[in-house]
């Protein structure tokens, strides 16, 4: 691996991130963030889930037959969400009611699958579990800056704990109502990736097409 | 001519060289906005009319006219007669203010009474509106090098159209950011947009701020006073409870109603539209087509009935002059560059909209008023429309030549 071992924690959280430069795991991205410490618990649980996937996988990447590979990452992965699942019931019984089924739909979470088939499966145990650490912590990042506009501007508080007066309680501030819906997530995330384009050209595509000049004389 | 040397002079400071060259935008936004352009295009396919984009652009400024007069009148008759019926002493506000010191007053019978309080309530969104619109369309012009258009004086002319007049100005300056950014500048700018910025500016606030968008209270801008939309009442009490209400087919034809700023008056709207399709900018087929679908949908929810619905019942003429129906027709479903492209495709995508409409109007109990979600719904299918009619007719000569 060319790669040190603080490039492949770091470069997921800006140069390579997951969901604003691979966009993938987007659906619960969209479905968890209207508040910040639901937010905080999946990307914890993401994070979790990635990491020991990629260890226990890459542990065992060279006994697992080609043809049926992803079956046993899928195995691997459902039982470590399952793991994730119980433990949440266990101690975070409210946040896991309002995470339902967002917890279970881990195991279809495309960057899970994509560091398990890009990465653990030709590296080492030891920088896979750092590479799985590192994309969740890239996938954390967005969710929680997300989390935090969502939550700041939908309803004024973080964390439940209420920063913006809201008018309804004599203050100045109207949340934004629309940030509580879904469809916010996508403006917000959209708007992300336009800035962390913005802020690094490197990341941005090549088009597609290339428009004629049509410019006339005089 | 004196104005064209003084722009002749300077033109050399703004040119590529020049030391003003990074505002190059805004000296051409000012000139071609006096003169026609004196540049012409070369390269392949031509168009050869009269009517370029800033022609066309400001014909729609001027269609508008009559609704924005009939809008300010309204908006002061409304005000005032609220003032009038609630009895009001002392009117609270800088534009009461205003009109007590000039000695105008609030009589509602009295139309330049009417018209000054509705300019106040009018001028207020439409200057933020071009303000903050206005900065952002030239921030992005001068950063990518683009030519500023009047595009955006339609888009904040019917943008302020559309909105009641007592939304608070940060959020019709908010909304019309939105609108702006997200439903055009990321798309490219004026012509590459899918979606109507000003109706993308309108649901926006539409969904975030629902408390100053919909309901009774925020048609009329006088405090305490509650009136709901024709719409609204037919909603929830039915066609017995606008007589009740003392709406009548007259006046929602005339406008004299509750509403958003300029959407009241079908006779003012049609003046308009009869201006566009006359100047040929507006495509009849869009029109036609969209009324054919809502006269469609309406007369048979008409036949088909319901026991509790009472929107079943409503017959197409009341739908057309009710809401913003009128308004969305004429200056909404016609605008070139979000509508249907091929012949075929403008009857189509017409009629969804008036189909949509009604639908969202008839069935869905949350939203009274549906041609706003409808256009937008239109603007999304209308490139698909057009890619199936392109495709028809290709597989219809494909078998004539085969």
């Amino acid at each position: 691996m060319a790669e040190s071992k603080k490039e492949m924690l770091l470069d997921p959280l800006v140069d390579n991130n997951p969901i604003t430069l691979q966009v993938l795991g987007i659906c619960s991205a969209l479905a968890v963030t209207s508040s910040l410490q639901v937010a905080m618990v999946m990307a914890l649980a993401v994070t979790s889930v990635t990491a020991l996937s990629n260890f226990f996988i890459s542990c065992i990447r060279n006994q697992i037959p080609s043809s049926i590979r992803i079956i046993v990452q899928m195995v691997i992965i459902a039982s470590l969400v399952i793991l994730v699942d119980q433990i949440l019931k266990a101690y975070l019984y409210e946040i896991s009611k309002t995470l339902s089924v967002f917890v279970g739909l881990i195991i279809t979470n495309c960057i899970v699958m994509g560091r398990a088939e890009a990465f653990a499966m030709k590296n080492p145990p030891i920088p896979s579990f750092i590479d799985g650490i590192g994309n969740g912590l890239g996938y954390s990042l967005i969710l929680l800056l997300v989390g935090v506009i969502r939550e700041l501007f939908g309803t004024g508080s973080l964390f439940g704990v209420q920063i913006l007066q809201t008018v309804n309680n004599g203050g100045w501030y109207v949340p934004n109502g629309l940030l509580l819906l879904p469809p916010s997530a996508f403006f917000v995330i959209g708007l992300l990736i336009w800035a962390f384009r913005t802020w690094k050209p490197a990341q941005v595509e090549a088009r597609d097409f290339k428009i004629m000049e049509a410019e006339g004389g005089h | 001519m004196g104005l064209r040397n003084q722009f002749d002079k300077y033109a050399p400071l703004f040119e590529k060289g020049g030391k003003y060259e990074k505002y190059y935008p805004i000296y051409e936004m000012v000139d071609t906005l006096v003169y026609t352009p004196k540049t012409v295009t070369s390269a392949a396919p031509h168009a050869r009319d009269h009517a370029d984009l800033k022609r066309v652009m400001t014909y729609v400024v001027l269609a508008t006219i009559p609704a924005i007069l009939f809008g300010l009148y309204n908006t002061g008759y409304q005000t005032n007669s609220a003032i009038a019926a609630m009895g009001l002493d002392v009117v609270p506000g800088w534009r009461a203010w205003i009109l007590s010191t000039l000695g105008i007053g609030f009589n509602p019978d009295s139309i330049f009474a009417n018209v000054v309080h509705g300019l106040l309530y009018f001028l207020p969104i439409y200057i933020t509106t071009l303000a903050v619109g206005g900065v952002i369309e030239v921030t992005f012009a001068t950063v990518r090098g683009h030519e500023v258009n009047e595009g955006f004086f339609v888009s904040s002319m019917l943008y302020t159209l559309i909105l009641p007049a007592s939304t608070p100005l940060w959020q019709v300056g908010l909304g019309i950011a939105f609108g702006v950014i997200i439903g055009k500048e990321v798309f490219g700018g004026t012509g590459k947009n899918f979606l109507n910025p000003a109706l993308v500016g309108r649901a926006f606030l539409y969904f975030a701020y629902p408390a100053s968008m919909s309901g009774d209270t925020v048609w009329t801008p006088v405090d305490g006073f509650s009136g709901a939309t024709a719409l609204g009442v037919a909603a929830a009490e039915g066609l017995q409870g606008l007589a009740a209400q003392g709406i009548t087919w007259t006046s929602s034809f005339l406008g004299t109603i509750q509403g958003s700023i300029g959407e009241t008056s079908v006779v003012a709207i049609a003046i308009g539209g009869v201006f566009l399709v006359a100047a040929r900018i507006a495509n009849y087929r869009l029109i036609l087509g969209c009324l054919i679908g809502m006269i469609g949908l309406s007369t048979l929810f008409n036949i088909v009935g319901s026991d509790t619905n009472p929107m079943f019942a409503m017959p197409w003429y009341w739908h057309l002059v009710t809401g913003g129906f009128m308004f969305g027709l004429v200056f909404m479903v016609t605008e070139p560059v979000t509508a249907a492209m091929t012949n075929k495709g403008r009857w189509i995508y017409g009629a969804l909209i008036g189909v949509m409409c009604i639908l969202i109007r008839v069935v869905n109990p949350a939203f009274p008023e549906g041609m706003m979600l409808a256009i937008l719904f239109g603007n999304i299918f209308a490139p698909l429309i057009d890619y199936y009619v392109v495709k028809a007719n290709i597989s219809r000569r494909m078998k004539r030549h085969a």
